[in-house]
């Protein structure tokens, strides 16, 4: 796959520089990833982008070049406001947003905050509950081992392999390794010490058709909680998926993709 | 030279198949299934009799430090040992050197201010303000906080304290992490400004420069011994002189094991307490250490740029390693008195730490080694560096000599 193409933003009274990916053609769809940065989301959304112009932004802090943005948004109401702005930016009034795991629950707080400015959602694996009997794992204190286990439903296979496979190249393994581990502490900041954060007390806001995608081996988060967001949302279904973990839009891209197209045409 | 006792204040006792059933001292050890509450009473009294026979023995100094939810060294409020010693050692040269309180931990850190002020003002002016930025383990895991956000609330709490201290009007702290309406902190410190200050730390240059730019006395807490931080000693000593500063050895405190024997054969009695500690207690898994944000983004990226440097894996060393590898330095008082010197002259070492209290060894031994320590080895190394340097990171009113041999004979 050839690298996604980036455009740079300068946003937050200009202390913030926003690398999005920027591909496809058809109506916006903005993608938000998860804890690991947009690392392992390509081959999804080059299959969204058959339909849809892709926008996926990077995170504060895990764009290039821009590492100290993480200090410059301190809170949740800082991040939501910050992606007013971003969406304003792309002139973006209302698309579709994708969010995974913790980009998931970024995007249920946007839907709730601006109801207007998002015409579907769809939430892949997304943080943001809490139910007591179900204790989330905390996937930045896991050991490898423990981490290949709770997020693949087949945790030898060749996702897996791919997750943690760092390139041959110095130049290039230093990047991955560097953007593993900070792509974590930026995301990791807003669900820290544990990933509920106020979601249950805005949820009742979000307005959008919603579909909840969830792989049926997610170890991360337990695939009940499919049913916690889908009770919480108007307007919302589930769709439950086999041989995957917590990322199935990266285990099971073309069927997730798939089912995301079907949900979008209707 | 100023030679300061430290102590983890471990659990002593841990079972023989302990390190089987738990990858880790930290966290996943549950209290329940593993600790005797009335051993652990007992073993903060032992610490603090040890403190303080090293402080009645002629030590210049005693240390305590925080450290959370661990078999390895549980001391979860260094003030409340540290008010006992400052109260336990009314009238006596020695120091009260908290080592210390971790500020990202505690919400306010004004709260911290006010505990160094009364144990400056319970001891007469002899605390020493240390302020470790604190394990991430610690910090994160235990207290809650943001791992990336550690560094930015040490270095605002660190400006907050400093206020506090000596503002002479009452003032609002407006700050990124913490906010205060009116802060004026009853009581102060007697020694004003500020306390004299040292900072320990692993040695990333980031920290070095931040200490040294202070001017603020730098701590090294290794446990591999001096034999293996010369090149941290070197590279310390190169940052100090760039950035302008005088080659003052009491800008760097260090870390070292120390059992003292009747003899060099004798001292083998020392091993499974060493074994004890390196085996059982120094291991954290390596989850619960490498948080992503700890470490900032330039740090990451060095670490990962730099080669793996041979790594030991320290459970397949026994006693007999880390003798010969510097871990420890054990023996006779003479063995013992050179190789500190040679350690202590080779880094320029001004605070040196002794951790005369290791792992598993009980409090009689214990006592005997502080002892022995402060009767045939510490009479050689205080008067290091004193014609030379005063050392401006000390209480003052404690900086004229310590009649040691007095001090000896009235204990």
């Amino acid at each position: 796959m050839a690298a996604m193409p980036m455009r740079k933003l300068r946003l937050w009274q200009d202390k913030i520089e926003t690398e999005v990916a920027i591909f496809g053609d058809g109506p916006p769809l903005v993608f938000l990833h998860g804890s690991w940065g947009l690392r392992n989301d390509q081959e999804f959304l080059e299959l969204l982008a058959r339909t849809h112009t892709v926008y996926a932004p990077k995170h504060p802090g895990t764009s290039e070049g821009d590492s100290e943005a993480v200090h410059q948004i301190d809170d949740w109401w800082d991040l939501i406001v910050y992606h007013g702005e971003l969406l304003d930016r792309l002139e973006l009034k209302s698309p579709v947003l994708v969010g995974h795991s913790f980009g998931g629950l970024v995007a249920c707080e946007i839907a709730a905050a601006m109801p207007e400015r998002v015409s579907k959602l769809i939430l892949i694996d997304p943080v943001g509950l809490w139910r007591e009997d179900m204790p989330i794992k905390n996937w930045m204190l896991l050991s490898p081992a423990d981490l290949r286990a709770a997020l693949f439903a087949d945790p030898k296979g060749e996702h897996a392999e791919k997750f943690f496979q760092l390139p041959s190249e110095t130049a290039e393994r230093i990047d991955a390794q560097v953007g593993f581990i900070w792509s974590q502490a930026c995301t990791g900041k807003f669900v820290w010490p544990l990933p509920d954060k106020g979601l249950k007390k805005h949820i009742h806001r979000i307005a959008a058709p919603t579909l909840i995608v969830w792989g049926k081996a997610d170890g991360v988060i337990a695939p009940a909680y499919a049913e916690e967001f889908a009770r919480s949302i108007a307007h919302a279904r589930v769709a439950m998926m086999d041989g995957a973990g917590h990322m199935p839009h990266f285990e099971q891209a073309r069927s997730v993709a798939a089912l995301v197209g079907e949900f979008l045409r209707n | 030279m100023k030679v300061c006792m430290f102590h983890l204040m471990p659990y002593r006792d841990l079972p023989a198949d302990f390190d089987k059933q738990y990858k880790s001292a930290y966290i996943d050890p549950v209290w329940f299934d593993v600790a005797d509450p009335k051993k652990v009473g007992q073993y903060y009294n032992w610490t603090l009799d040890e403190f303080i026979h090293a402080a009645r023995s002629g030590m210049n100094g005693v240390c305590t430090n925080q450290h959370h939810q661990n078999v390895y060294g549980f001391m979860a409020n260094p003030s409340l040992m540290g008010s006992v010693l400052a109260r336990a050692t009314d009238g006596m040269k020695v120091a009260i050197v908290q080592l210390g309180s971790t500020l990202p931990s505690t919400s306010p850190p004004t709260r911290i201010a006010e505990e160094y002020a009364m144990i400056d003002c319970i001891s007469g002016g002899r605390l020493v303000a240390g302020f470790p930025a604190g394990l991430p383990t610690d910090a994160t895991i235990s207290n809650g906080i943001v791992p990336v956000e550690q560094r930015e609330r040490y270095r605002e709490a660190l400006a907050l304290v400093q206020k506090a201290w000596s503002a002479k009007e009452v003032f609002a702290w407006n700050g990124k992490h913490y906010q205060l309406p009116m802060v004026n902190l009853w009581p102060r410190p007697l020694q004003q400004p500020h306390p004299p200050i040292w900072i320990p730390g692993s040695g990333s240059a980031t920290t070095v420069d931040f200490v040294v730019d202070r001017d603020d006395s730098f701590c090294h807490l290794s446990y591999y011994g001096a034999q293996n931080a010369y090149s941290l000693g070197d590279f310390y000593w190169d940052r100090v002189t760039k950035r302008g500063r005088d080659a003052n050895p009491h800008r760097l405190g260090f870390l070292q094991l120390i059992g003292v024997s009747e003899s060099d054969e004798a001292a083998e009695e020392y091993a499974p307490h060493a074994e004890y500690f390196f085996h059982k207690l120094l291991r954290t898994a390596p989850q619960y250490r490498d948080i992503p944000g700890y470490q900032d983004h330039a740090s990451l990226v060095h670490a990962m740029k730099t080669p793996l440097r041979e790594r030991f894996d320290v459970r397949d060393l026994r006693y007999k390693d880390f003798v010969d590898r510097g871990f420890v330095i054990t023996g006779s008082p003479a063995t013992v008195r050179d190789r500190l010197i040679e350690g202590v002259k080779r880094l320029r070492i001004g605070h040196l730490l002794t951790l005369l209290h290791f792992g598993s060894m009980p409090h009689e031994l214990c006592m005997k080694n502080i002892t022995l320590f402060a009767r045939e080895v510490l009479p050689h190394l205080q008067d290091l560096w004193d014609d030379e340097w005063e050392d401006r990171w000390w209480p003052e009113s404690l900086r004229q000599k310590r009649p040691v041999a007095a001090a000896a004979v009235a204990s």
